[in-house]
Parts: structure tokens; sequence; C-alpha cells
């Protein structure tokens, strides 16, 4: 804490001159770039649309309630197709990102240049959402499920490929080294000292994917991917907001359960 | 039986860990390293089973160039050297049998090990260990369930499981209190005994490595500046190693538990599993 | 030998090591649950292989396509759209800046009444329904409600991601607030100031550090957000990625992905820094 002499009396201060000066920049500077975001956001909007826009809203919830329950039962198979894409591009993420995240890892690859290519793989799938890839593969596999699982899987590698290779360059080294002292082969040291010190972080953070998944998978079928979405998207084109107020109501059913097993699941394995 | 000529290492940074250490051991002989700290204890052990690529010079064990060989040759000599560390290095979420039966794993391919399918003969050498020190009762305990002590008579276990010919030993005793560290270093030096292995033991406690060790080598700054029996440790020479100290000091209150013969010493800790 | 914690199991597997037989203790000790759990697992798998119907002669038709797009990335063309790009990434990059702050701002008195330990409870379940809302849908789901209401553009796309960003950062918040240290907030309590001296001195030291760290990353994902939630009208660089796409025109999309990718990288070295410097 600096203290600064002033008419005879010592001062205090939280900090530093210079760095209080550059955080009151700081702060000017954002509050300019806001007031210029916003000037451009203003005028590309119609602001038109929005003197009714309480009315819109207002019939919006109006047309929303009550929903309509009986489409209920015709929901039931696309829910079940949405919770396989959810897994199974879970699984199939995780598959192709538990190798590469022994390569991207610094103190596990084999060699720098993998560690840079993997690292290459692992930021693109993550950068890029879900229904991006969707779009994508809808294009190339043609719609339907398997391009939802695909496109689940492509995001997860990178999701789950980083926070495991986190995890595995926080091991410790020793168990490492005292494995490698018994003789033991590359494998044997992976699967004796590296695998067990990474296995409750691996749980954790597959199943926290597979509850991410599931809500990402809802919206897949809005590209044609799959899922719960596609009703969700004709009911919208129809414009019949009680059919999406059911499907909206079924999703935050499931996302809840979800939720709930992920959270069961990551208690048990820490 | 373990030869060093020329050794030495010198890492990226700094100057020369160790230079141009020479250093025979016949078979069965124990002996300890001592020195001050960063002399280069740590890093010599570790240049014989290369966890730490030497720079220069040849270490050889049997007549094989160790620092030569590469991939299975390599794994073929490290499984003939045991290895014991200060901070145990068990696997903490395996359990007591499964860090013993990992001294194994140079002996059984990878299949069999990942699926813990290890031979009778193995399971039946962990267990005569594991009663050896005294833990035969916790072996489904896992790593992290067991004390300081207990862990690293793990550490030991798992070390002759190895059936090696060569022990390495870094500061066995370093992280636990003064009984245990006496335990400890009796165990190992007495199976050392029992089963004719050299080793070499990084020690700071020069009074406990004079009472259990037939030679003593002294390190300083990366050269060997003694070499001779524990006798010979005078206060000059141990000055000549760490530098100006009163050596007389401390050693007089050091021989409390000398009484009990060693087996004892282990037994009054072993839970007997058969009434 | 009845020492404390050893049952007549742990006899008989001690005995059965003694003759050189032993496998690991399983994970799930109880026999029934372990048996249920995996035939559960079986069960599934045997349910999803059944129900999914892939149609593999599209797949396989589709795979020159594929290769195709790999490829673009050899050859992606910034220049035929260029202005299209360069519009729709400096909406988007707008809208996630100004989104952040506002959803940063909003979502501050929200953690607080959403923290068990300082809010009445009739504020509490009020904040606590908003934030589950909020999280449960997806942002696209979000955009296209205001896109209803609001009409097109991006300003339904900036209080779609303000209103996601409502979520995450509160409810990490209220977390936050709710595992504080109990010895300040009781301190500063006592020395009778009001509610709001008491909220500046005691809880916003303690979790100030962290809701910069989580501000930066909630810009992260509101900009990787904003990619997508043009695809429904609501403004940003997803509506020219939607577009180049269902044009197959790859290397455009090869492009925006790659200026998105590089985005991303730069963020996150960029808020690397600054968490450094302001901890
Ligand atoms: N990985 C490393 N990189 C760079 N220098 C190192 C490394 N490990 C050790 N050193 C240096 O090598 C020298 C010898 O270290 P070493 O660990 O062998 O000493 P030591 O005798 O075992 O000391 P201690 O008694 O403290 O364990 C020291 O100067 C140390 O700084
Ligand atoms: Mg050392």
């Amino acid at each position: 804490m600096p203290i600064r002499e002033k008419d005879g009396l010592k001062e205090w201060q939280r900090r530093e001159p210079a760095k209080q000066y550059a955080i009151w920049a700081g702060w000017m500077l954002g509050g300019m770039l806001f007031v210029w975001c916003w000037a451009l956001i203003s005028e590309n909007t119609i602001w038109e649309f929005l003197y009714d826009a309480d009315e819109q809203a207002a019939s919006l919830i109006g047309r929303m309630i009550p929903p309509d329950w009986s489409i209920t039962g015709s929901l039931m198979m696309p829910l079940w197709d949405t919770i396989n894409i959810a897994t199974v591009g879970t699984a199939l993420g995780i598959l192709i990102a538990f190798p590469l995240a022994f390569l991207a890892a610094r103190n596990t690859t084999p060699h720098a240049s993998l560690r840079a290519v993997a690292l290459a793989i692992i930021v693109s799938s993550r950068s890029i959402n879900a229904l991006i890839w969707a779009m994508l593969l809808v294009t190339i596999v043609g719609p339907g499920i398997f391009a939802g699982m695909l496109a689940i899987a492509l995001r997860s590698i990178g999701f789950v490929g980083k926070l495991l290779y986190e995890a595995i360059e926080e091991i410790h080294p020793t168990p490492v080294e005292a494995i490698t002292a018994t003789g033991a082969s590359g494998p044997q040291v992976l699967a004796y000292s590296v695998w067990p010190q990474i296995l409750p972080a691996f749980a954790g953070i597959s199943v926290y994917r597979w509850d991410i998944n599931i809500r990402e998978a809802t919206t897949l079928g809005l590209v044609g991917a799959g899922g719960i979405g596609l009703q969700m998207n004709a009911a919208i084109n129809n414009l019949a907001w009680a059919q999406v107020a059911t499907v909206f109501v079924l999703i935050f059913a499931t996302v809840v359960l979800s939720e709930w097993v992920s959270a069961k699941v990551r208690h048990a394995v820490l | 039986m373990l030869t060093l000529s020329g050794v030495s290492k010198r890492y990226q940074t700094s100057e020369l860990a160790l230079s141009d250490i020479d250093l025979t051991i016949p078979a069965g002989q124990v002996i300890a390293l001592i020195g001050p700290s960063g002399a280069g204890k740590s890093t010599l052990i570790r240049c014989v089973n290369r966890l730490i690529e030497p720079t220069d010079g040849k270490v050889q064990l049997d007549s094989e160039d160790i620092t030569r060989v590469r991939g299975a040759r390599l794994r073929q000599a490290r499984r003939q050297i045991g290895m014991i560390f200060q901070n145990y290095a068990l696997v903490e979420r395996l359990s007591v049998m499964e860090n013993v039966l990992s001294g194994r794993l140079a002996y059984v391919g990878f299949w069999r090990s990942y699926f813990r399918r290890f031979p009778k003969s193995d399971i039946q050498q962990a267990f005569h260990l594991l009663r050896r020190v005294g833990l035969e009762t916790m072996f489904d305990k896992r790593g992290d369930a067991l004390s300081g002590g207990q862990k690293q008579r793990v550490g030991i276990a798992r070390a002759l499981m190895q059936n090696p010919k060569l022990l390495l030993v870094d500061e066995p005793t370093a992280s636990l209190d003064p009984k245990t560290s006496r335990q400890i270093m009796r165990l190992i030096c007495d199976l050392c005994r029992e089963q004719q292995l050299a080793a070499i033991i990084n020690i700071h406690d020069v009074v406990l490595a004079q009472q259990f060790v037939d030679r003593v080598v002294g390190l300083r700054a990366g050269r060997i500046v003694f070499d001779g029996s524990p006798q010979d440790l005078s206060p000059a020479i141990l000055t000549s190693i760490y530098g100006e100290e009163d050596w007389e000091v401390p050693a007089d209150n050091e021989d409390d538990d000398e009484r009990s013969p060693p087996e004892d010493r282990v037994r009054t800790l072993t839970v007997d599993a058969h009434p | 030998m009845s020492l404390n914690g050893t049952s007549a199991a742990d006899v008989q597997r001690l005995q059965q090591l003694q003759q050189g037989v032993w496998s690991p203790l399983p994970l799930i000790r109880r026999r029934w649950l372990r048996v249920s759990l995996n035939l559960g697992v079986l069960a599934y798998v045997i349910a999803a292989w059944l129900s999914v119907d892939v149609n593999w002669d599209r797949v396989a038709q589709g795979m020159d396509r594929g290769v195709e797009f790999v490829a673009s990335f050899m050859s992606p063309d910034f220049v035929s759209r260029s202005g299209e790009i360069f519009v729709g990434l400096q909406e988007s990059l707008t809208m996630t800046f100004t989104a952040t702050i506002i959803g940063v701002l909003l979502a501050v008195p929200v953690g607080l009444g959403a923290a068990r330990n300082i809010a009445p409870a009739p504020v509490y379940y009020i904040c606590r329904t908003i934030i589950a809302l909020s999280r449960t849908f997806q942002e696209i789901i979000i955009a296209i409600l205001f896109v209803a209401m609001f009409g097109f553009g991006p300003l339904a796309g900036v209080i779609t991601l303000a209103f996601a960003t409502i979520g995450f950062m509160a409810k990490l918040l209220a977390e936050d607030i709710e595992d504080a240290q109990r010895e300040p907030l009781e301190a500063i309590r006592a020395t009778g100031g009001t509610w709001l001296q008491w909220v500046n001195y005691a809880v916003q030291p303690q979790v100030m550090p962290r809701l910069i760290g989580l501000s930066l990353y909630r810009l992260d994902i509101n900009f990787r957000e904003s990619a997508v939630i043009g695809i429904v009208g609501a403004g940003g660089i997803g509506a020219t990625l939607n577009t180049s796409i269902n044009r197959y025109d790859y290397d455009t999309s090869a492009a925006i992905l790659l200026l998105i990718i590089a985005i991303v990288l730069l963020s996150e070295y960029f808020s690397g820094y600054v968490r450094r410097w302001t901890q």
C-alpha cells in the first residue's frame, strides 16, 4: 500500500498513482467503445419495430399459454433422438479427444510438432459452435440425426480435449518418474501413473459436456440436424406458438433432469 | 557391479551439477551419499537409471553401458534398479496392492498389466513383501489413505518387487519423524543385506547414515570429496563436505532405540493376520 | 482377526491373496448396483443402436463434399465477399461487446438477489427463475423469440446475448457470494452501514477478481454465439456464414471460420493477460 506525503501528513492510497491512471484510462476507453458500439447497433435497428414490442411480447406469450399438450405424445420420439444425439455425440467426441489430449499435453506429447497440430485441432473445434458444425454437416452428410451426432462430437472434441490436457499437465510428476523407473513401457506408464491421476477430472469433464450437449442438441433441428428442434422449427414456421410452448416445457424438463444426473455422477466420482 | 566413469551433468541453465564422477559399487554394498543441498546427490542417482540423461561419461551395470541403450534394453536395465523416493511417489489413487505390483510392470505385457492379471507368483511375492514391511492387511487401502511411514514402506515393497540388483534411494526419511526415519532406514538396510542388494542412499542425516551403511561418499558441488568407511567421518571431513559448523554437539543424544533387534522393530508394527 | 473395520469379506480377500489370487476391488462394491448399472448401459446402447437409422448412401454421397470442405481450409477466400464479411464481423463484435457489458451490469443485481445468504425469499425465487430460464434455453431459441418481438437486426441479438449473460454470470456470482467468507461479511455489517455500503465493502472485494475473469470468459462465449444467432436474423456474421454454407461456397465459409478461430484465440490470449494483470 503506497503512502504519500501530503502537507507533511502521510496519506494512504489504494494503488500506485501510475496504475490508478491506467485504470481510469481503461474505464474511459471502455466507455467510449461502448457508446460507439451502441451507436452502430442503433443505426442498424429499425426502431419503429420497437414501438409495439410490448404488444408483440404480450400477444406472443398470450398465444403460448396454455401450451398445446395434445402433441406431447408425438414429441417423445424426437426427444429420444435428441438424447441419443447428445449421448452418442459426446461419446464419439470423447473417443477422439482422449488421444488428442495426450498429444496436446506438454508432459505426455511425443513431439512438439504433434502438440502444435493437436492444439490447432482443439482450438478450431472449440471456437466453432455445434450449430455451425451442424449446418456444415447437413450439407455434407445430409439432414438427420447422424449430422447432429457428428456436430456434437466435433464441438465436444475441443472442449473435452482442452480441459483434459490441462488436467494432464497438472498431474504430479513423481509417480510418473517412479513408474518409469521400474522399467515400465510407455503405455504402462500412462495406464499406471497418468490415468489414475486424471480419472476424476476425466469423469467430471465428460458428464459436464454431456449435460451441455443435451441443451445444444435441442437446437440442432433448427438447421435440420435431427431431434426435437425439428418440431420446434416447424411449429415456429407455422406460428403455432402453443406447440412451441409445449416443446419449451419438454426441453426444460429434459435439461433439469440431465443437470440432476450430471451432478449426481460428478458427486459420485469425486 | 555398478561403475560410473567420468559422469558429468550440465543442466541447460546452470554450471556443472556433476563433474567427472568416478564411482564403483560392488554387489551387495550399501553406500550413503551425503553432501549439502544442491551438491548433486539427486542428479547422481537419477543419472544411474537415466531419469536424467548424463551429459558425459559411462554408467556400467554388470558390463553393460546403460548410457547407450534405448527402448526395450533401457527398460530391461531399469527393472534391475529399484528406486525409492523422498515423497514416496506412490500413485495415490491406486490401492496398496496395485502400487506394489507396479514394480512388476517391466515383467508383464501391457494388457496383462492393464487388466491387473499378474502371475500368481507375482501376487504371492507382493504378499510376502507386504508382510515383510508390515502392511499385509492394508493391501486394499488406497495410497492416499496411508501415513507417511506406511507410504514409504509401500514404496520399498514396490522397489523390491522388481527383484533388483541395485537400489537407488533418494532421501527416504526426509519427510518422516525421527523414529519412523530410523525404522525405515533399518528396514531398507536389512532388506539389502537379506537379498544381497547394493544400494545408494542419499541422506542428509549423517549420524543415521553412519549407523547403517558400509561406506560413505561425500559430494560437494558436483565432485566426490570423500569416499571411505563411516568411522572415518571426522569433523574435519564433515567440514570439507558441508562447510564450517560445530559437529560435536548434536551427535550426543542420538542412540535411543538401539535396544530392540531390527526384526522386532518391524514386528511391533505388524498386524498378525493369523491368530 | 477382528481389528477395527475388517469384515468377513476382507478376511477372505486376504486369505485368497496369500494363495496368490487377487483382483482389484470393483469401483462399485455393491454387487446388485454394479450389475444393474452395467445392464442399464447395455440396454441403452442396444435401444439407441436400434432407433438410430443412418442413410449411409447419402453419407457416402456427401464424402466428396466433405473432402472439398476440408480442402477449402487450404484455400480460404477472404476476397469475394470481403464487404459482407467485414460488416458481419463488425456487427458481431459490437454486439458481443455491448451485450457483455449490459449483461454483466444486470447480472450483478440478479446475482445478489439469487444469493441465499443475503437476499430475502421472494427476491431469491424470482432471481433463481430468471437464471434457470436463461440457462436452459440456448441462445438461438431465445434469439427466435426476441426477433419475433423486436424485429430483425442486431438489437434482438444484443438483447439475446445480454439475457444469456445474465443467467451465466448471475449463477456463478450467486455461488461465489454464498461461498464468500462469513467473517468479513459479519464484521462489516456490525459497523452499521447501509446495505449498499455493506455490499461495497464486504462482498465486492471478495468476488471482484473472479467477476472480471468470468466477464472476459463470457465475452469469448458471446462472440462465438454471435456467429450463430445471425441464422435466425439476430445480426452478426452468422447470416453471411449461413448463406455461404447453403451455397456450398466453402472457400468463403472457411475464411469466416478461420477469422472466428483467430478472434477467439486472440481474445483468449488477451483475457489471460488481463487476468494476470488484475490479480
Ligand atoms: N531440472 C533442473 N534444471 C536445472 N538445474 C537443476 C535441475 N535439477 C537440479 N538442478 C541443479 O543441479 C544442482 C544439483 O541438484 P540436486 O537436486 O542434484 O542436488 P541435491 O544434492 O540432491 O540437493 P538436495 O539435498 O537439496 O536434494 C543444483 O545446483 C540444482 O540447482
Ligand atoms: Mg535431492
